[in-house]
């Protein structure tokens, strides 16, 4: 019995540039924009004030629960950031869910998820300069006392590094759970009809129809819900570095 | 016994100990999980006292559990890295 858990595969490697350049994780990242891409693309095509087709209505009703969200969690004033947050969600979901598909997720690649939270890290770090100007971001590390500096500068670091390894550690746990079931349940198949029947020994039986059950819960379910736990930190840490 | 045999010896020892490392590391989902069943079963009790915030509620409680989470995803990087990336590998000095 061999179970196979790997990462991604590089297709490119280059000493003299640093490793590899282009991994499997970017070649999905690609599919995924142009399927994103794809999508807005439809949903927007000819639309209209009056008379609104069923596409048009997705694609509001889209719009508006992102708007709203933004707006329940940043103010008003923040309401620019809707974009931002949209691509963010529908990148990370559909990434995720590119698993259902056989294809390698690029959100289980640190580097992508350590990418996007440095992206969130430098806002952050951007609006809080916005707020207190650099007298009054550097202050924030000394308060409450300046014997907590220390631990403020890890907190800061902190940020970016469990965002990016939550996302990770989540989809990457599915995807090792869901290869163990599937060896777990190829085994038992090989056991238990191989006993009856050698003839079938090689086929795995139980992988029909039953890992679907687990798939619920860790391909559709575990995505969706860290896309939009992402979001929602991303939008909390930027509306409350912008308070000061 | 030969160098080669020591070896062999030295690597399944620094193998067998990243495993139990690796074993040990997860105990650190006990954690989050019984943070997550507290925040759970508060967040049931208010949807309880005031149904119509069931919305609101649940939301953040997913937020307050993914955050309470963290802990126990450390503990699984770990354990990963002990078992794919194993560091100590290098660590050993052989003989020969």
């Amino acid at each position: 019995m061999d179970v196979n858990i790997t990462g991604a595969r590089v297709f490119l490697y280059n000493e003299a540039l640093g490793g590899p350049i282009i991994t499997e994780s970017i070649v999905v990242m690609w599919g995924v924009m142009a399927f994103i891409t794809l999508i807005c693309f439809i949903l927007t095509r000819n639309l209209q004030v009056r008379c609104a087709t069923k596409r048009q209505a997705a694609a509001e009703w889209i719009v508006t629960k992102v708007t709203d969200l933004v707006r329940e969690n940043m103010g008003e004033r923040f309401a620019f950031f809707t974009p931002f947050i949209a691509a963010l969600m529908a990148l990370s979901a559909f990434s995720s869910l590119s698993s259902l598909l056989t294809f390698f997720s690029p959100t289980r690649d640190v580097s992508v998820l350590l990418g996007w939270a440095l992206l969130v890290f430098a806002l952050i770090t951007y609006y809080k300069f916005k707020a207190g100007g650099p007298l009054g971001y550097i202050k924030g590390y000394l308060e409450p006392i300046p014997v907590l500096l220390p631990f403020n500068i890890i907190s800061e670091i902190a940020t970016p590094i469990s965002m990016a390894f939550r996302h990770f550690g989540n989809i990457a746990s599915g995807y090792v759970i869901t290869t163990l079931i599937y060896a777990a349940l190829a085994a038992l198949s090989s056991g238990l009809f191989g006993a009856i029947l050698p003839a079938i020994r090689g086929i795995p039986l139980f992988q029909i129809g039953l890992p679907a059950v687990f798939s619920i819960y860790f391909d559709l379910f575990s995505s969706c819900l860290q896309a939009f736990i992402f979001c929602m930190l991303t939008m909390m840490y930027i509306a409350s570095a912008a308070e000061g | 016994m030969s160098a080669e045999m020591m070896n062999l010896l030295a690597q399944a020892i620094v193998l067998g100990c990243s495993a139990v490392g690796a074993g040990l590391a997860m105990i650190a989902g006990i954690g989050p999980g019984i943070g997550e069943g507290y925040a759970v079963g508060k967040a049931c009790e208010a949807i309880g006292r005031q149904p119509e915030c069931r919305g609101q509620v649940t939301s953040t409680m997913l937020l307050g559990c993914a955050v309470a989470e963290t802990t126990g995803i450390y503990g699984f990087i770990v354990a990963l890295i002990l078992m794919f990336a194993n560091p100590l590998m290098g660590r050993l000095t052989l003989i020969g």
